[in-house]
C-alpha cells in the first residue's frame, strides 16, 4: 500500500480503472496513480493466471502491462496520467479477434 | 532545447539515447560545440533514474532526497538552454545501418540519421530472483524511490527492505525523513566479502563515497531493526506480498507480516539497446554483468557508436557526466577532424579518476552472494515466461549448449521484457550448472527491436534500405 506525503490542496485528476473513478495527481504515471489507490496488481500473467503488478517502475520490466484508451500491452509506469483516461486491467494472453 | 518529435530533423551530427548524467552532459557538450545534436530519452522528463523528476518532483525541500540529487538541476538546466533537440517519452528501438535510429513517440516510429551515435542508456536493478518475488507489494528499491521522487509516494502498513548496496540505505535514510516507518531491514551483504577488500580499503576511506555512506548507514542503523548475515530469503502471499520469511548464518528462521517488500543488490548496465547494435561486450567478473568493450573514449567496436555512463559499466552518477563529455569530445574530433577541447578533456578525466576512486571497493563489498544470483527450485527466473530455476537447470544438464537455445527450449527471455530481468541469471545459472564461465555460455543474441513495438508500427515504417534492413533478414 502507498500514501502520498503532499496532500496539498493541488488540483487532483480524475481517470477510470476498469470503470472505477480514480483520483490522480498531474505528473503521476498511471502506475503510481493505480498504486496510490491501492490497485497493486495490473494484469495476470499467460502462463499461470498469477497476479502481478508494476515492479521496476523505469520500464524495464514489463509487468505493469495495461490497456490504455482502447490500446493493448502499454507500460503504465511510463504512461503519465490524464484527465478522464480510461484504464483497463489485463488478463492474461490476448485472444484472437478482441 | 525541448522540442516534439514532429519537429525533429531528418539528419543529426550526433544522437544521444538517454537523458541520465552522461546523455545530459553529452548532448549539451556537443551543442556547446557547435554541432548538431539531438537527445532522445523514453521517460517523460529529463534526469534519468538517478534525478528522474527533478524538474517535476513535488517533493522540493531539499533535506527529503538529499544533495547528491539536486546536484541534477545544473546538469539538467545545462542541457535544456543548449541547442540540443531534446525529445521526452521517445524509445529507441534500433540502430540500423547506415547510421539510422529507429525512434518510437507515441505509437510512431520514425527514422533520422546522425554521424555519430551515444549510448547512454543507464543502469537497471540487478535481478534478484527469490522465493515470490513476482508477487505484487514486492517491488525493487529504484522503484519505491521512483515512487517518492516523482509523486512523493511512499508505503503504508508494514514495510521491509531487504538486499544489499548503497541504494538501499539512500531509500532508507530518505523515508526517515520522511517519516516512514520501515518494519526491518534484511541486510544480504556476504560476510565473507569483507576479507577481500583490505586491497581496496585505502582507496575507498580517501573517497566522497566513504563518509556520506558511513553517515547514511549510521543515521538508519539507530532508528530501524537492521538484521544481517541473511543467508535465504523469500516473500510469501496469496494474491499479494503478506510475509517475508528469511534464514541468518546462524540459521534461525524468522517471519515478518509485511506488505511491501522492497528488494535491491545492486544496479547493472541496461545492455539491450548497445547489444542490438552489435556492440561488443564482455563479463565483468568484479560487477558480475555485461558491460561493453570500450576504449578510454568510451568508443565501441560498432562504427561510430560510443558507449557512455553505468550503460559502460558501473561507476555512479559523477563519473557518467565526466564519461558523456569525454565521449563527447571524442564525436567532435571525429566530426571536426581537429585535435580540440584538450583542457576539457583533461579536467574531465580528472573528474572521472575523483569518481572511480573507491569504487572497486564498492563492487566488491556489494557484489551480492552466488545464493541470491543462483536460485533453486520453483523460484521463478524468467518473470514474463514463469520459467524456474529447476526449469533451466534440468534443461542445461540434459545438453543445452547457452542462453539461445534454452530461449527455444523454455521461452524465457522471449517475453516482452526481452531478456533484462532473466538474461543474467540464466548466464550465470546455466555457467555454474555447467561448470564453466560465464563468458563461455555467453548471454541472449539481441536484435531489433530493443523494445517491443506493435507491428502496425513497422508497417508504418518508410521503406527505405535501412528500414527494410531492420525487418529483413540479412
Ligand atoms: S513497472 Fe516495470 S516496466 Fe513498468
Amino acid at each position: 500500500m502507498f500514501r502520498r506525503l503532499n496532500k496539498g490542496p493541488e488540483r487532483l485528476l480524475t481517470i477510470f480503472v476498469d470503470g472505477a473513478p480514480t483520483s490522480a495527481r498531474p505528473g503521476d504515471s498511471v502506475a503510481a496513480a493505480m498504486l496510490a489507490s491501492g490497485r497493486i496488481g495490473c494484469r495476470t500473467t499467460a502462463v499461470s493466471g498469477a497476479v502481478r503488478g508494476p515492479f521496476c517502475l523505469m520500464g524495464v520490466c514489463f509487468e505493469c502491462l495495461v490497456t490504455i484508451e482502447g490500446v493493448a500491452s502499454l507500460q503504465a509506469c511510463m504512461i503519465p496520467v490524464r484527465e478522464g483516461m480510461r484504464i483497463e486491467t489485463k488478463c492474461g494472453n490476448r485472444t484472437f479477434g478482441t | 532545447m525541448i522540442i516534439a518529435a514532429g519537429e525533429l530533423h531528418d539528419e543529426y551530427d550526433v544522437a544521444v539515447i538517454g537523458a541520465g548524467p552522461a546523455g545530459l552532459a553529452a548532448s549539451a557538450f556537443c551543442a556547446r560545440a557547435g554541432l548538431k545534436c539531438v537527445l532522445f530519452d523514453d521517460q517523460t522528463g529529463p534526469g534519468g533514474q538517478i534525478y528522474r523528476s527533478i524538474t517535476s518532483s513535488p517533493l522540493s525541500r531539499h533535506c527529503v532526497l538529499g544533495k547528491d540529487y539536486w546536484r541534477g538541476e545544473t546538469i539538467v538546466r545545462d542541457a535544456l538552454a543548449s541547442d540540443a533537440h531534446y525529445v521526452a517519452g521517445a524509445s529507441v528501438w534500433g540502430l540500423l545501418s547506415s547510421n539510422a535510429v529507429a525512434v518510437s513517440v507515441s505509437g510512431i516510429t520514425r527514422q533520422i540519421r546522425a554521424a555519430r551515435i551515444i549510448i547512454a542508456t543507464g543502469a537497471m536493478e540487478r535481478p534478484f530472483p527469490i522465493q515470490g518475488w513476482t508477487l505484487p507489494g514486492v517491488m525493487t528499491c529504484g522503484a519505491a524511490q521512483i515512487l517518492l521522487k516523482s509523486s512523493a509516494l511512499v508505503p503504508e502498513g508494514p514495510t521491509v527492505l531487504a538486499g544489499c548496496g548503497p541504494l538501499l540505505w539512500l531509500l532508507a535514510w530518505q523515508y526517515l525523513n520522511v517519516g516512514v516507518r520501515i518494519d526491518a531491514i534484511l541486510d544480504t551483504t556476504a560476510q565473507r566479502n569483507w576479507h577481500r577488500l583490505f586491497r581496496h580499503a585505502v582507496a575507498f576511506a580517501t573517497s566522497s563515497y566513504m563518509t556520506e555512506g558511513l553517515r547514511l548507514m549510521y543515521q538508519v542503523r539507530r532508528a530501524v531493526r537492521v538484521v544481517t548475515g541473511i543467508v535465504e530469503l523469500g516473500a510469501e502471499g496469496g494474491e499479494r506480498v503478506e510475509s517475508v520469511l528469511w534464514r541468518t548464518r546462524r540459521g534461525r528462521f524468522e517471519r515478518l507480516p509485511c506488505n511491501t517488500l522492497l528488494l535491491h543488490q545492486g544496479v547493472v548496465p541496461n545492455v539491450n539497446l548497445a547489444m542490438s547494435a552489435r556492440v561488443e561486450h564482455r563479463w565483468s567478473d568484479t560487477q558480475l554483468c555485461w558491460v561493453p568493450n570500450v576504449d578510454d573514449f568510451g568508443s565501441t567496436t560498432a562504427p561510430a557508436i560510443a558507449v557512455a555512463g553505468d550503460g559502460a559499466g558501473i561507476a555512479g552518477a559523477g563519473a557518467a557526466v565526466a564519461c558523456g563529455q569525454i565521449a563527447a569530445i571524442a564525436a567532435i574530433r571525429a566530426l571536426t577532424n581537429k585535435a580540440s577541447h584538450k583542457d576539457e578533456e583533461r579536467n574531465a578525466r580528472r573528474m572521472l579518476h575523483r569518481y572511480q576512486r573507491g569504487r572497486t571497493f564498492l563492487d566488491l563489498l556489494y557484489q551480492p552472494a552466488p545464493h541470491f544470483r543462483l536460485p533453486r527450485g520453483e523460484t521463478i527466473v524468467c518473470r514474463c515466461e514463469d520459467v524456474t530455476a529447476r526449469q533451466v537447470i534440468e534443461t542445461t544438464l540434459l545438453g543445452c549448449p547457452g542462453p539461445n537455445q534454452i530461449k527455444a527450449f523454455l521461452r524465457c527471455g522471449m517475453g516482452p521484457c526481452q531478456g533484462r530481468f532473466c538474461g543474467l541469471t540464466i548466464t550465470e545459472l546455466m555457467a555454474e550448472t555447467r561448470g564453466s564461465s560465464c563468458a563461455e555460455v555467453g548471454y541472449f543474441h539481441l536484435r531489433p527491436p530493443a523494445k517491443p513495438i506493435a507491428l502496425s508500427e513497422f508497417a508504418g515504417l518508410r521503406s527505405d534500405e535501412a528500414a527494410m534492413k531492420a525487418v529483413v533478414r540479412e
